[in-house]
């Protein structure tokens, strides 16, 4: 199968995406952000998980959250392009939610086949969901859990659950003897504990959620492929949240650069902040074409998308590093302060390169595929 | 091809059918002589002779210029070029010799110059029986072009041009060349004009063509000194002191941005060519051995060679996207990248491929040892020509900076 010339991103697609980022620009300016999330700068401070719920059911209602939850379940079943390109918006407002969460559990559970329908229409009805998968290690690979499943009760602890306390429901990895297996389990059912985590990242929150004989439905018991089949899809989301968090860190700081005035002129006028100004703009749209040539392939060339995916969260990553690196020092001495808007996405962007695999990874993944394993 | 395929107009389908099939029986056989790495490196009259034959009969079977309207020689379709241009791609065809004439003189002379101009020049032109070179750098303008020296002087209906154009690909083999000519030396912008120039008719008598010798040791480029030669003002492409905005017609098609698709073939397999991508280069690093052990197994070689296939892959795509209005959110910003990244990407992937041969990188063409033929250094060596020509990356990341993003416009 080949992949149609615009990515596949028609009209529908367009429209959702120009919605989505009227509805963050109309509704959540990054000013309301900051005071929303950043009221305390203590270092030791736990994370608030202060969110707008109001905004978010909103958001729930416009249909959002069932975007890729396939018609037979009761979704909108709309292809990964046109969810890219709301992600891509929602990254660009930072908005704290657990649509990214939701979305990537939906991905999993698509892949469950029929087994995973029920769970879906739960998540259509806007149940929202995060991933329970990652050991204690922060390990990437979807092998790696450090729960384990014996007569039906869950026990351990699964770690670096992203915006734990926002979401209805965990999907949890576990090792059930010889198989890894998927778990349906609501976030306050008896022997659940989510511990939150002090994270630097103030537009998230993150926990690792501990399981004391856990009753908890068996949502697959081929739990391993499944993940393996969704990893693409939540590498791509994710590079497309970074997409459009690193188009608003490039925007912002050439706006900033356009009237900060040293020596005389405007310090965008010297190449030194002007030349990597553009290299910021030039990985970002390395990324994005590649998040939607993956996005597309997800769609309509599955067989390539593992290796197209590899290559978008890789850019991603990378995009992520500098395009932050650069929009707090061109900020200068404002830029270091707590009051700047700036950290509030540098400190995202730092979260997701390395979520889900960094850029090292994911390269060294994708020269698996193209030149082979190193014996 | 096939993905562009499916969003083909009706005349499109036709056309891709009629091009596949014409290329199927018409496409040339392996060439007698060793080929160049691109048209501006052809150096010699077998090289250009088989090169020119192919052009022509891309030609004349309506395959080059073909979006052009019929009286200045073209066919007079929509958007089709782009058509062509993958299908020639797709078939392994040779490259076109007449580059700089397709992609920057026929659309700056379709847009600029007098009807009857237009009607003369075109269709040998895009025959390939007129080469075209083009007359922009002076040794004391290179970044900064509208510095342009070379001064036509009026005298009647004619002009009295003296001066001397350096870095000129083509100009040894071009009948015709495209000049920026200074006509007033008051006004810096304003004091350019734009013309074309037969210089072949005028070798000797007022024109010298020298060659210069690259970096590589290959010639291809030349210097171009006039003479009090005398040119008919007809010549003249649009107004006078308005040399820097037909320039600018100019450089956007150069740049890939302009309206007008520019005709482009290549892509054939011949053991004389070589190409510089990410394919190439990882088949270097599985056949060549660093210190004992396959270069491909080595985990940092291998995290540079992804990388590089990142980038190229990203460029490739870039290109699609730039045809989805919905997915930009500035018309020119990914077009301008263009020249930026496909040289810079180039040149990075020569460098690791030196880095793989290790010593053997030594070797240079002459030297039957030589892995690759020598191939790869000359062509990282080559790749500083495309950082530096038609506006060097640091001027490329100005344009980018001050058209694109806003910012204030360096000195």
């Amino acid at each position: 199968m080949t992949q149609p010339d615009n990515f596949g991103f028609g009209e529908e697609a367009a429209l959702l995406k120009a919605s989505a980022r009227k509805f963050f620009a109309e509704h959540f300016a990054t000013d309301t952000l900051h005071k929303m999330v950043a009221s305390d700068h203590s270092p030791e401070r736990m994370t608030a998980c202060a969110w707008d719920r109001k905004l978010w059911q909103q958001m729930v209602d416009l249909g959002w959250t069932s975007l890729a939850v396939p018609e037979s379940a009761g979704g909108l079943g709309m292809p990964v392009v046109a969810v890219a390109g709301l992600v891509e918006e929602l990254g660009r407002a930072a908005f704290p939610c657990p649509l990214l969460a939701t979305l990537n559990t939906t991905y999993v559970l698509a892949a469950c086949g029929s087994e995973g329908d029920a769970t879906l229409a739960e998540i259509a009805e806007g149940i929202t969901a995060s991933l329970a998968i990652t050991n204690s290690q922060g390990s990437w690979a979807a092998a790696h859990t450090d729960v384990q499943c014996a007569q039906g009760k869950l026990n351990g602890t699964a770690w670096f659950v992203q915006d734990a306390r926002k979401v209805d429901r965990l999907l949890v990895s576990a090792q059930a003897g010889d198989r890894l297996a998927l778990y349906w389990v609501a976030t306050d059912a008896a022997g659940v504990t989510v511990v939150p985590d002090a994270i630097v990242d103030l537009t998230r929150d993150q926990a690792h959620v501990r399981f004391d004989n856990v009753q908890a439905r068996e949502v697959t018991g081929v739990g391993l492929a499944a993940l393996q089949q969704a990893m693409p899809a939540i590498w791509t989301l994710l590079a497309a949240d970074i997409t459009g968090a690193a188009e608003w860190q490039l925007q912002t700081t050439v706006d900033y650069v356009g009237t900060r005035q040293q020596f005389e002129h405007p310090l965008g006028y010297f190449q030194a902040v002007k030349h990597p100004l553009v290299d910021v703009m030039v990985l970002i749209d390395q990324c994005k074409s590649l998040v939607y040539n993956a996005a597309c392939a997800l769609d309509t060339e599955p067989a390539r998308a593992v290796e197209l995916a590899h290559m978008a969260k890789a850019s991603a990553s990378d995009t992520a590093a500098f395009a932050s690196g650069r929009s707090v020092q061109y900020h200068g001495g404002i830029g270091f302060t707590w009051e700047c808007f700036v950290h509030l996405y540098f400190k995202r962007q730092k979260h997701s390169q390395l979520l889900w695999g960094d850029a090292a990874w994911h390269r060294a993944q994708l020269a698996n595929l193209l030149i082979g394993n190193v014996n | 091809m096939a993905e562009s395929a499916r969003q083909d107009t009706p005349e499109q389908v036709e056309f891709r059918q009629y091009c596949r099939e014409w290329l199927k029986h018409n496409k040339p056989g392996e060439p007698p002589v060793r080929l160049p790495l691109s048209p501006l490196e052809i150096m010699t009259t077998d090289q250009l002779t088989y090169l020119q034959a192919w052009q022509k009969s891309a030609y004349d079977a309506g395959l080059i210029g073909c979006d052009y309207p019929v009286a200045v020689g073209g066919r007079g379709r929509s958007d089709c070029q782009r058509v062509a241009n993958e299908e020639m791609v797709g078939a392994r065809t040779p490259f076109l010799p007449n580059v700089i004439g397709l992609g920057m003189a026929a659309p700056t002379v379709f847009y600029h110059g007098q009807t009857a101009l237009k009607e003369r020049l075109l269709p040998r032109l895009f025959s390939g029986e007129d080469i075209w070179c083009q007359g922009f750098s002076e040794p004391g303008a290179g970044s900064d072009l509208a510095s342009v020296q070379t001064f036509a002087e009026r005298k009647g209906d004619k002009w009295l041009i003296n001066g001397h154009k350096v870095w000129t690909s083509l100009a040894h083999f071009a009948e015709w060349m495209i000049i920026l000519l200074r006509t007033d030396r008051a006004h810096k912008y304003d004091g350019l004009s734009y013309f074309v120039v037969p210089i072949r008719a005028a070798l000797g008598k007022g024109v010298t063509v020298r060659p210069l010798i690259k970096i590589t040791g290959e010639t291809g480029f030349n210097e171009v000194l006039f003479e009090n030669l005398e040119v008919d003002d007809s010549y003249r492409l649009d107004e006078l002191g308005k040399g820097w905005q037909v320039a600018m017609t100019t450089l956007l098609h150069e740049r890939g941005a302009g309206e007008l698709k520019t005709p482009h073939s290549g892509g054939m397999k011949s053991k004389s060519t070589h190409s510089t991508n990410t394919s190439n280069l990882i088949e270097l690093a599985r056949t060549t051995l660093r210190n004992g052990q396959p270069a491909a197994e080595d985990p940092l070689l291998r995290d540079r060679i992804m990388q590089l296939v990142i980038r190229e892959a990203g460029l490739g795509q870039n290109q699609r996207r730039a045809r989805v209005p919905a997915l930009q959110d500035h018309p020119s910003r990914l077009l301008l990248q263009n020249k930026l990244l496909a040289s810079e990407i180039a040149q990075d992937i020569a460098a690791v491929a030196l880095e793989i041969e290790g010593a053997s990188a030594s070797l240079y063409l002459g030297d039957d040892n030589a892995p690759a033929g020598g191939q790869w250094p000359m062509a990282y060596m080559n790749s500083y020509g495309m950082t530096i020509a038609a506006g060097t990356s640091e001027v490329q990341r100005n344009i980018l900076g001050e058209r694109v993003l806003g910012l204030a416009k360096s000195k």
